[in-house]
């Protein structure tokens, strides 16, 4: 017994030093030499500042007009609109320190309230009919908060507006859209996305938005 | 459709041919065989012995067995406890977190300890680098090791004869993590950072979006906590979305290569079993019946959450798969994510409940009600479809003691399994496990929904509320450790209440389980006799699922009748609900 206690307390150390240590810090050294960019979080850098990561959704709304209350409102003019997002809420800022779904279940009045509220607005923005169906993935809050992808169809929906809003022809965002396009993985696993901080980005490049946003402080 | 089960079809192909290469390679090496690894990985083995005065050759018994364990465990629960409180004044905590408070730092130690990864706090703003590394990641470890041993030393229960040696507790442990978990990390942690999965030291990044936002980027070693996560069936997230999120989960290659972490060991265990059973189709036989139960769970889950909600319909989001002629994932998004879509996201939500993983990829609280009801049954079953790393193997072992034990009643012999005479002994240890589980989840959850203090922790209304006290109760007894996550787990009644819940289901599980191996091992072999009930084979593979469907759905049936069950009707009514409306 006594010398299954002297074992055992110095097993904790030997493995706790192995797995908790030495395997960390050596993978962290390898990934650095390795994959330097992925390691330290794929970051996209504009003008010399950083202004994202490329795996990370971000909010696209207009800071200018969300609701203070519910933290939703219209998108900023000339880009493509993400999904709903549980992190952004007021009150947290606009910091996404804390990763987070809505968590709200499928009865739950809260959830539906919401879902109509954005129904209302992505109708409305994009000129549509007032009992056109939207994707869900443009008005359903992603599991993480910072999806960085809608669905084509989502996409499909705004380009109108986009190239009103940008000024260039459709045929020129939905290429753009393509651009930004993956498909299923060996043509199996998930599904075609579009990844909207790419997109707004090529867009930017293509056909800058006058007074754009991102010169403000 | 046809594409899901295209996916599905390729997926099993793939569990299938990993869990027979790492099936047999585990038969090797806990025979004390060379493996292909020895020449490399023999001389760090003996320098542990040699460090710790481990004395390789040496034999236990159960008990001695059973006392290693749980000297070990209570070792490693005492030191994250100690880290967690420390943390301030402990190396790479770039964001300068303060302690973990008391109450929390317990429940998170004996959560991680006992592989269930329950998280009743948001790691990005709570968890050190220091803390996740050393306090945490380690028992992904040591826990899913310490669950291989008893797997194996129940397996050697059954293949020994007039012994009372079942192996040795540290020789097995060191092994599991030095020749199987430690390998498949390493591999596995620079395919997920090629992949994008972070791996640095660094403090949290802030960026300023297009529309001129600040946004704070979480960082830290991620990827080589996030391959043991899963390969350990331990869940603990990294970041509070755990692998939804695309710094955990970026693409749907690194969401495929994580479920088969998850699975691969629990598949190649049976393997494992058969070979050292002498009988590679007794192990056949097992995965078999765990596969055809997930088969299932993943048919329905997978149709309910395309089906979708109707009341989103209703509200005017599209829950078709092309809309105006463009493709869209269809069905309920809500919580789940686009690249995953729902097929990716229903197959990681049975596969982590089926196993004790409880990692998650879309968030299980905003499933539809049947969609929920799936994962949180396969945690209530008992975690043997597959299961944890060995818990799964030891899980299912038991509940084929008791199949064997009623096929046995029903022709009226005396039951043998593996040539071993079932007898009273094991049937009253294989209870005692089997019972021990139902109690703590029902008496538990039946505790909170008569508690002012746990009704508070509710997120959601009406009958969700519920599912979401007995997903909490059915997850850390089950030592799962995903949750219907709107549920405020940190409050004293969840986090005393859960902690000595998960302790239960792992510690009152396993000594049953190892005193049954002791008392297996001491049995002679009996011959096979025409008379002896075939434990391969069809007919037994019925007879298993059979077992372990009916006592489950005997055992939950009416809990789940007041939650999932009534609102999955009340959804279809279009009836929706408030918090104290």
């Amino acid at each position: 017994m006594l010398r299954q206690l002297r074992i055992a307390i110095l097993m904790v150390v030997v493995i706790t030093v192995l797995t908790g240590l030495a395997y960390p810090l050596a993978m962290t050294g390898l990934a650095q030499v390795l994959f330097p960019w992925q390691a330290n979080g794929s970051l996209i850098q504009r003008d010399g500042k950083t202004i994202g990561s490329a795996l990370l959704g971000q909010s696209f709304l207009d800071p200018a007009k969300i609701d203070p209350k519910t933290g939703d409102g219209p998108t900023l003019p000339g880009y493509f609109r993400g999904r709903p997002s549980a992190a952004f809420q007021p009150g947290n800022g606009d910091d996404t320190l804390v990763s987070s779904g809505s968590n709200l279940g499928p009865t739950n009045k809260a959830l539906i309230d919401r879902v109509v509220a954005d129904v209302a607005i992505v109708r409305k923005e994009n000129g549509l009919a007032a009992d056109a169906p939207i994707p869900g993935d443009l008005v359903t809050a992603s599991a993480s908060g910072v999806d960085p992808d809608i669905s084509p169809a989502a996409a499909e929906l705004q380009v109108p507006r986009v190239a009103r809003q940008r000024g260039i022809s459709e045929a020129q965002v939905r290429q753009l859209v393509a651009q930004a396009t993956s498909g299923r993985t060996l043509g199996l696993f998930g599904e075609p996305r579009v990844n909207v901080l790419a997109l707004n980005l090529a867009l930017d490049a293509a056909a800058p938005m006058r007074g754009a946003p991102a010169a403000r402080p | 459709m046809v594409l899901n089960i295209a996916m599905l079809v390729v997926f099993i192909a793939l569990l299938v041919g990993l869990s027979w290469l790492l099936g047999t390679y585990m038969a090797r090496l806990f025979s004390g065989e060379r493996v292909f690894l020895s020449p490399l990985l023999q001389p760090v083995e003996r320098g542990i012995y040699r460090l710790t005065g481990v004395n390789e050759a040496e034999e236990m018994r159960w008990t001695t067995y059973t006392i290693a364990m749980l000297l070990f465990n209570v070792g490693g629960l005492l030191l994250t406890y100690a880290i967690l409180r420390l943390q301030q004044v402990l190396p790479f905590n770039p964001q300068h977190l303060g302690p973990v408070e008391p109450r929390l730092a317990f429940n998170t130690a004996v959560s991680f300890t006992t592989n269930t990864n329950w998280q009743a706090y948001y790691p990005e703003t709570t968890m050190s680098y220091f803390s996740q590394m050393v306090g945490l990641a380690v028992h992904n470890f040591t826990s899913a090791a310490t669950g291989i041993a008893i797997a194996i030393a129940l397996v050697r229960g059954f293949a020994r004869r007039t012994t009372r040696e079942i192996g040795n507790f540290w020789v097995d442990l060191v092994r599991a993590t030095l020749y199987v978990l430690l390998p498949i990390c390493l591999v596995g942690t620079l395919v997920l950072v090629s992949r994008g999965v972070p791996q640095n030291l660094d403090a949290y990044v802030p960026t300023t979006t297009l529309a001129g936002a600040t946004q704070w980027l979480p960082m830290g070693p991620m990827a080589s906590q996030e391959i043991i996560k899963e390969l350990g069936t331990n869940g603990g997230g990294f970041l509070n979305a755990n692998s939804a999120h695309p710094f955990e989960n970026p693409t749907p290659l690194t969401n495929l290569i994580e479920m088969l972490a998850i699975l691969v060991i629990a598949g190649a265990l049976a393997v494992t079993f058969g070979k050292m059973v002498g009988n590679i189709r007794q192990g056949w036989a097992i995965f078999a019946a765990m596969a055809i139960l997930l088969v299932v769970g993943i048919a329905v889950t997978t149709i309910a959450e395309q089906s979708g909600n109707p009341l989103l319909s209703h509200a005017g989001a599209s829950q078709a798969t092309t809309v105006d002629g463009s493709p869209a994932p269809g069905g309920n998004m809500e919580g789940k994510e686009t690249r995953f879509g729902i097929a990716a996201s229903t197959l990681w939500a049975v596969i982590t409940t089926a196993t004790s993983c409880g990692a998650v990829n879309s968030m299980h609280d905003s499933y539809t009600p049947l969609g929920g009801l799936i994962p949180l049954a396969n945690i209530g079953l008992g975690e043997v479809i597959f299961g944890g790393v060995g818990s799964g193997l030891y899980g299912i072992l038991i509940c084929a003691v008791i199949a064997i034990f009623i096929a046995g009643l029903m022709v009226g012999r005396t039951p043998e399994y593996l040539g071993k005479k079932i007898e009273q002994y094991d049937v009253k240890m294989a209870m005692l496990a089997l019972l021990v589980i139902p109690l703590t989840i029902l008496g538990f959850s039946g505790a909170a929904a008569v508690s002012g203090d746990a009704l508070a922790s509710r997120f959601n209304p009406a009958a969700h509320g519920l599912t979401e006290i007995l997903y909490a109760f059915t997850s850390a007894t089950g030592n799962n450790g995903s949750a219907f996550a709107g549920i405020n787990a940190n409050v004293p009644f969840y986090l005393i209440g859960q902690g000595f819940a998960m302790l239960i289901g792992r510690f009152l599980f396993i000594v049953p389980v190892l005193a049954l191996a002791g008392n297996l091992a001491a049995k002679k072999r009996a011959t096979e006799t025409a008379g002896t009930f075939p434990t391969t084979g069809g007919l037994w593979v019925g007879l298993l699922i059979g077992v372990i469907v009916i006592v489950g759905a005997l055992t939950y049936f009416p809990a789940y009748t007041l939650g999932p069950v009534i609102e999955q009707f009340q959804m279809h009514a279009g009836e929706t609900f408030s918090l104290g409306g």
